[in-house]
C-alpha cells in the first residue's frame, strides 16, 4: 500500500473515530505532562468537548450512503451511525457525571477520562466493522479499557474484586468468541463479514451445517456476556457494584449498545443465508428457539433476582440484566421492526438508567452508602432529586408515559405481531415483578423518614445530565414519534447487507 | 370550533391547578387546599358543559377529537405492507356522558374531604389532579392505547396517596394495590396488543366491527382476548377470588382516596367489562353470562356474609362494595336491556352511595380516631346529623325505593329474573343479607349507650356538609327521577343490544 492508496481513502467517514482517538492521544499527553497535584477537571471537559465534535461529524454523516474502507473491512452506514449517536451520548452523559465523581477515591484521575474515549472508540469500531478481525479489535479495545477502569479505585477491595473477576470472565468470553469465529474462518476462508455470508450457501458448509451451528453458538456466547444476558450475567453484580459509579453506568448503558450493535450486525450479516440444520430451515430461525430461552431466563432471572438486593448498584446490575433481556426479545422475533425496536429501546434506556445512576452517585457521594436505605426520605431532603429519580424508575418498570413503556410497548408489538406469544407474556409478567424493586426504592424516597435534612448538593454538569435525562425520558413517552420518524427517515433497513 | 376541545380541556384541566400549586409555598395549608379545590371545580364545570350540550338522542360519539400521534409504520413497515398507527382519539358515549359527570362529581367533593389530610397538602393535592386526569382519561378514550394511558395514570398518584397519606398499615397496602392492579393491567395490555396486531387499529370503534367482521376462525383468539380482559377489569372491579387488595386499600387509603377509589376506580371495572366485553365479544359473553352471573351471585353474597361478621366499619363498608359490584356482574351477565341498564345504575349510584359514606366514616374517624364498631356506639346522641345522614347512606345503599340503590338492584335483578330465575333467587338472598349488615353497623355505631369520652364530639361542620348533601341530593334524584340517568343511557345501551342481537 503506497501514499496514494491511503490518501485515495475517503478518509472522512472515519471522522467522529479520529476525533475521539486525537482527543484521548492528546489527554494522555496532558496528563503525562501534567503537574501529579494538579487538578484533572480540566482534562475532563476537553474530553467532552472532544465527544461533541465527534457527535457533530456523526451528525453530519446521516444520510449519508453505505461507504467502506481499508479493504472493506471498515464501513459506515444508517446501522452504524443509529447507534453510534447512542454511544456518544451516553458517553457524553457519562463523562458529565465523572467531572467530579470522588476525588479522593480515584487517584489517577486523568487515566479516567481517556479510558472512557477509548472504550468509546472500542464500541464505535464495533458498531461499524464489516470485518471479523476490526470488530474483534474494536469488542478488545472496549473490553480492556473497562478492566481497568473498573479496578480504578485502587484502594477499593471490592474494586478490586470487580477489575479481577471482569478480567478472568471477560477474557474467557473473548477466548469463546474468538475460538468461534476460527471455525467461521476455517469453514468460509473469509474474515469478511459479506463474503462469508456469500459462501455459506457452499456445498461445503451446506454439508457441514452442525459446525455453523456450533460456531454460532460459541459466537453468541462471547458476545452474550457483554450484554450480561443469561447465563453469562454473574460477572456484572460483583462489576456493577465495585466499579466507580460513572463506570458502572457507563457499563450498563454504552458497553451495552455496543455489545447488541455487534449481535445484531455481526449475526444477521453472517448467519442470514447460513444452513440449519434441515434444508428447509435457515440457521437463524433453527436457533431462535435457544435465543427465546435465554431471552426469557435472562428476564426471569433478572427481574426476580433484582428483588432480594439491596445494594443498589447491585439491584441496577440485576435490573440492567434484566433490560437485556428484553432487548434481545426483537432479536428472538427477527421481525421486520427488529432494528427500530432494539435502537428505540435502548435510546429509552439510555436516558432512563444514566438518569437512575446519576442520582445514585449524587446520593451515594452524600450519604456514603450504598444500601437502597441510602434513599430514606430523600423527598424530605431533595424534592426535585426525588421526584427525578421517580421518572427515570417510572420508566424503567415500563410504566407510561415514559420512554420505557414506549420501548417496552414497541418490542412487545414486534413479539406479538410474529406470533411469540409465549415470550411476550414472560416480558409482560416479568415487568410486573419489576414494578417490586422499582418502587421498593420509591418507597424509600417517598414513605421513609429521613436520617438528614440537608439537602443533597447538586453540580451543574450532573444537574445536565438529569435534566435532558428526564426530558428524554418523559419526551420520548409522550412523542415517540420524533425518534421514530427519525430512525425511519434516516435508517434503511437494506443498507445493512448493502456491500 | 371551540366545542371540539371541549373533552381535552375536560381532561387535562386539572393540570392548571398542578401548575398552580407548583408555585405555592409549601407551608400554606389553606390556599393549598382551596386552589386544590378549585382545580377541580373546572372540569366539574366543563362536565355539566358538557352534559348539557350532549345530544341525547344522537347515536355514535361526541365532543370527538382525533390527532396523529404515534405512527409505527414508516419506513421498513410500510415497505412490509404493515401499517401500525396509534391516533389520540376522545369520543363520549351516553355511559362515557354518565361516568365522566360522576368522576367530576365525586373528585369535587373528595377535594373537599381532603380538609382533613394532615401533611404535606401540596404533594397531596398534586398527586391528586394528576389522579383525576387519569380517571376523566380512561373514560373519554376513544381508542385502546390512550385507555391504558390513562388507565396507568391513574395508578402511580393512589399508590403515592394510598402509601403516604394512608393509615399504619399504609405502605402494605400500597404495594398490594400495585401489584394486583399491575398485572391486571399487564393482562389488558396484552389483551390490548393482540387487538392491535390482529386488526391494525386501536381505534375501539373499528375495533367493535372488525370483530364482528371475523369469522369462526378467530374463535380461539376472540376468547383469549375475551379471558384476559374478564381477567384484567376482574381485578379492578373486584371480582372473588381477586379482591383482596381492595380490602387493604380500603382500609388503609385516607377517606376521601377511599371516596374516589370505591366511587370511581372500582367503577372503571365494571366500563370496562360493558365497554369492551360486551362490545368486542357479544357472541362470547352471550355463552358465558351463565358463568357471569354465578361469579356475580358469589361476590354478592360472599361480600354480604364477610360484611355481616366485620367489626371495623371500614371493612364492613369494604365488603359491602364486593357486594354490590356482585349486582353489575349480576346486571351484565342478564344481557337485556333491564339488566345492563341495572348494571350502569348500580356503577352510577354506588359511586355516590360509597363516597358518601366513606366521607362519613371519614367525619367519625376525624373525631373519634377509631372506626371499629364496638368502641364507637350512641353517636347520634353528640352527633345527630352526621348519624342521620349515615342511616340515610346506609338505607340507599341497602337498596330503599325512591333512592338510587332500589332502582339498580330492581332493574338489575328483573333482568336476570327473567333470563336465569333459579340464579337470581339465590343471589336475591344477597339483598336480605345487605339489610341486615348495613343496619346492624349502623345501628350499632349511632344507638345504644353513649361512652363517655364520645359525649362532647362536635357534630359535622357547615363546610363537611356540602358533599354530604350533594351526594344524598344526587342520590334521591336518581331514585325517584331515574330518567335523569336513563336518557342519556338509551342510545348507547341500545346500540350494546344490537351487539348482543337483543
Amino acid at each position: 500500500m503506497d501514499l496514494e492508496t491511503l490518501l485515495s481513502y475517503p478518509w472522512s467517514i472515519m471522522a467522529p473515530e479520529f476525533t475521539i482517538l486525537i482527543v484521548a492521544t492528546l489527554l494522555s499527553l496532558f496528563d503525562l505532562f501534567m503537574k501529579d497535584k494538579a487538578d484533572r477537571k480540566y482534562l475532563a471537559w476537553f474530553a467532552i468537548a472532544g465527544v461533541i465534535v465527534a457527535l457533530v461529524f456523526t451528525w453530519r454523516q446521516l444520510g449519508s450512503p453505505v461507504q467502506m474502507i481499508l479493504y472493506d473491512t471498515y464501513r459506515l452506514d444508517s446501522f452504524a451511525i443509529a447507534f453510534k449517536l447512542i454511544l456518544l451520548v451516553g458517553t457524553l452523559f457519562v463523562l458529565l457525571m465523572a467531572i467530579d465523581y470522588d476525588k479522593k477515591g480515584i487517584t489517577y484521575r486523568g487515566e479516567f477520562f481517556y479510558l472512557l474515549l477509548t472504550a468509546l472508540l472500542g464500541g464505535m469500531i464495533m458498531t461499524s466493522s464489516a470485518d471479523m478481525i476490526t470488530l474483534f479489535v474494536g469488542l478488545e479495545l472496549l473490553s480492556l479499557s473497562s478492566y481497568i477502569m473498573a479496578g480504578l479505585r485502587k484502594n477499593n477491595l471490592q474494586s478490586n474484586e470487580a477489575a479481577f473477576k471482569y478480567v478472568i470472565n471477560g477474557g474467557v468470553a473473548s477466548a469463546i468468541t474468538l475460538f468461534g469465529m476460527s471455525y467461521v474462518y476455517g469453514l468460509t476462508g473469509h474474515t469478511n463479514l459479506f463474503e462469508i455470508s456469500a459462501v455459506m450457501q457452499d456445498p461445503v458448509i451446506m454439508q457441514n451445517s452442525f459446525l455453523i451451528l456450533f460456531s454460532f453458538f460459541l459466537i453468541f456466547v462471547g458476545l452474550a456476556f457483554k450484554i450480561a444476558s443469561a447465563p453469562f450475567h454473574m460477572w456484572s453484580p460483583d462489576v456493577y457494584q465495585g466499579s466507580p459509579t460513572p463506570v458502572t453506568a457507563f457499563l450498563s448503558v454504552v458497553s451495552k449498545t455496543a455489545g447488541f450493535a455487534l449481535i445484531l450486525r455481526f449475526l444477521l450479516v453472517v448467519f442470514i443465508a447460513a444452513p440449519g440444520t434441515s434444508p428447509e430451515e435457515p440457521l437463524l430461525v433453527n436457533t431462535q428457539i435457544y435465543i427465546a430461552v435465554l431471552a426469557g431466563l435472562t428476564m426471569i432471572i433478572g427481574n426476580v433476582v433484582a428483588l432480594r438486593q439491596d445494594n443498589i448498584k447491585r439491584l441496577f446490575a440485576y435490573s440492567s440484566v434484566a433490560q437485556a433481556g428484553y432487548i434481545l426479545v426483537p432479536f428472538v422475533t427477527l421481525s421486520v421492526m427488529m432494528f427500530e425496536n432494539t435502537w428505540f429501546y435502548l435510546l429509552a434506556y439510555l436516558f432512563m438508567n444514566l438518569g437512575a445512576f446519576a442520582v445514585i452517585q449524587l446520593v451515594m457521594t452524600q450519604t456514603g452508602s450504598e444500601k437502597i436505605s441510602a434513599f430514606a426520605g430523600l423527598y424530605k431532603r431533595s424534592p426535585g432529586l426525588a421526584v427525578i429519580m421517580a421518572v427515570y424508575l417510572i420508566s424503567l418498570a415500563g410504566i407510561p408515559i415514559s420512554a420505557g413503556f414506549v420501548g417496552k410497548f414497541y418490542i412487545f408489538l414486534g413479539a406479538l405481531s410474529t406470533e411469540h406469544y409465549v415470550l411476550a407474556s414472560v416480558m409482560i409478567a416479568t415487568s410486573v415483578i419489576s414494578y417490586f424493586y422499582y418502587f421498593k426504592i420509591m418507597g424509600q424516597m417517598f414513605f421513609r423518614p429521613a436520617e438528614s435534612t440537608e439537602p443533597i448538593r447538586v453540580p451543574v454538569n450532573i444537574l445536565v445530565v438529569l435534566v435532558v435525562a428526564a426530558i428524554g425520558t418523559v419526551g420520548l413517552g409522550l412523542f415517540p414519534s420524533v425518534a421514530i420518524d427519525f430512525f425511519n427517515e434516516y435508517f434503511e433497513f437494506a443498507q445493512i447487507f448493502q456491500r | 370550533m371551540t366545542e371540539s376541545y371541549l373533552l381535552s380541556l375536560l381532561i387535562f384541566s386539572p393540570l392548571l391547578g398542578i401548575l398552580i400549586l407548583l408555585f405555592i409555598p409549601k407551608n400554606q395549608e389553606k390556599m393549598i387546599k382551596l386552589i386544590g379545590f378549585l382545580a377541580t371545580v373546572l372540569p366539574l364545570a366543563l362536565a355539566f358543559m358538557a352534559y348539557s350540550a350532549f345530544d341525547k338522542t344522537a347515536s355514535g360519539y361526541q365532543f370527538v377529537e382525533s390527532k396523529e400521534w404515534i405512527n409505527f409504520s414508516n419506513g421498513t413497515m410500510q415497505a412490509f405492507g404493515i401499517d401500525m398507527a396509534i391516533n389520540y382519539e376522545l369520543g363520549l358515549n351516553g355511559l362515557g356522558m354518565v361516568l365522566i359527570l360522576l368522576t367530576a362529581v365525586v373528585a369535587s367533593l373528595a377535594a373537599i374531604a381532603s380538609i382533613h389530610i394532615k401533611r404535606e397538602w401540596k404533594g397531596y393535592f398534586m398527586l391528586f389532579l394528576l389522579l383525576e386526569i387519569g380517571m376523566l382519561g380512561v373514560f373519554a378514550a376513544q381508542n385502546l392505547f390512550l385507555f391504558f394511558l390513562f388507565f396507568e395514570i391513574t395508578l402511580i398518584p393512589m399508590y403515592f396517596l394510598i402509601g403516604k397519606w394512608g393509615y399504619i398499615d399504609r405502605e402494605k397496602a400500597a404495594n398490594s394495590f400495585l401489584i394486583y392492579n399491575g398485572l391486571g393491567s399487564a393482562v389488558m395490555l396484552i389483551a390490548f396488543v393482540a387487538l392491535f396486531v390482529r386488526t391494525g387499529t386501536m381505534n375501539i370503534e373499528e375495533i367493535t366491527m372488525m370483530m364482528q367482521a371475523l369469522g369462526p376462525e378467530a374463535n380461539n383468539f376472540k376468547w383469549g382476548v375475551l379471558v384476559a380482559l374478564l381477567i384484567a377489569f376482574g381485578v379492578k372491579l373486584p371480582i372473588f377470588p381477586l379482591h383482596s387488595w381492595m380490602l387493604r386499600v380500603h382500609v388503609q387509603a385516607p377517606p376521601a382516596i377511599v371516596m374516589i377509589h370505591s366511587g370511581i376506580l372500582l367503577k372503571i371495572g365494571a366500563y370496562g367489562l360493558i365497554r369492551f366485553g360486551l362490545g368486542f365479544f357479544p357472541e362470547q359473553i352471550t355463552q358465558i353470562a351463565m358463568l357471569i352471573a354465578i361469579l356475580g351471585v358469589i361476590n354478592l353474597l360472599y361480600g354480604a356474609y364477610l360484611a355481616l361478621i366485620q367489626t371495623d366499619l371500614k371493612m364492613v363498608m369494604a365488603y359491602s362494595s364486593i357486594s354490590h359490584m356482585g349486582i353489575v356482574l349480576i346486571g351484565i351477565a342478564a344481557l337485556n336491556e333491564a339488566g345492563i341498564q341495572g348494571a350502569v345504575f348500580q356503577v352510577v349510584s354506588h359511586g355516590l352511595i360509597s363516597a358518601l359514606l366513606f366521607f362519613l366514616i371519614g367525619v367519625y374517624y376525624e373525631r373519634t380516631k377509631t372506626s371499629e364498631i364496638p368502641k364507637l356506639g350512641g353517636l347520634a346522641r353528640s352527633m345527630p346529623i352526621a348519624s342521620g345522614f349515615l342511616l340515610v347512606g346506609a338505607l340507599a345503599s341497602l337498596g330503599l325505593p325512591g333512592m338510587s340503590g332500589f332502582i339498580s338492584e330492581f332493574l338489575a335483578f328483573l333482568g336476570l329474573f327473567r333470563e336465569m330465575p333459579i340464579v337470581a333467587a339465590v343471589g336475591a338472598l344477597g339483598i336480605i343479607l345487605t339489610a341486615i349488615y348495613l343496619l346492624k353497623a349502623v345501628l350499632n355505631v349511632t344507638y345504644g349507650p353513649t361512652p363517655d369520652k364520645w359525649h362532647k364530639l362536635e357534630d359535622i361542620r357547615p363546610l363537611e356538609l356540602v358533599p354530604v348533601l350533594v351526594l344524598v341530593g344526587f342520590i334521591v334524584l336518581i331514585g325517584v327521577y331515574p330518567s335523569i340517568l336513563a336518557e342519556p343511557l338509551q342510545v348507547t345501551l341500545q346500540l350494546i343490544l344490537q351487539g348482543i342481537g337483543g
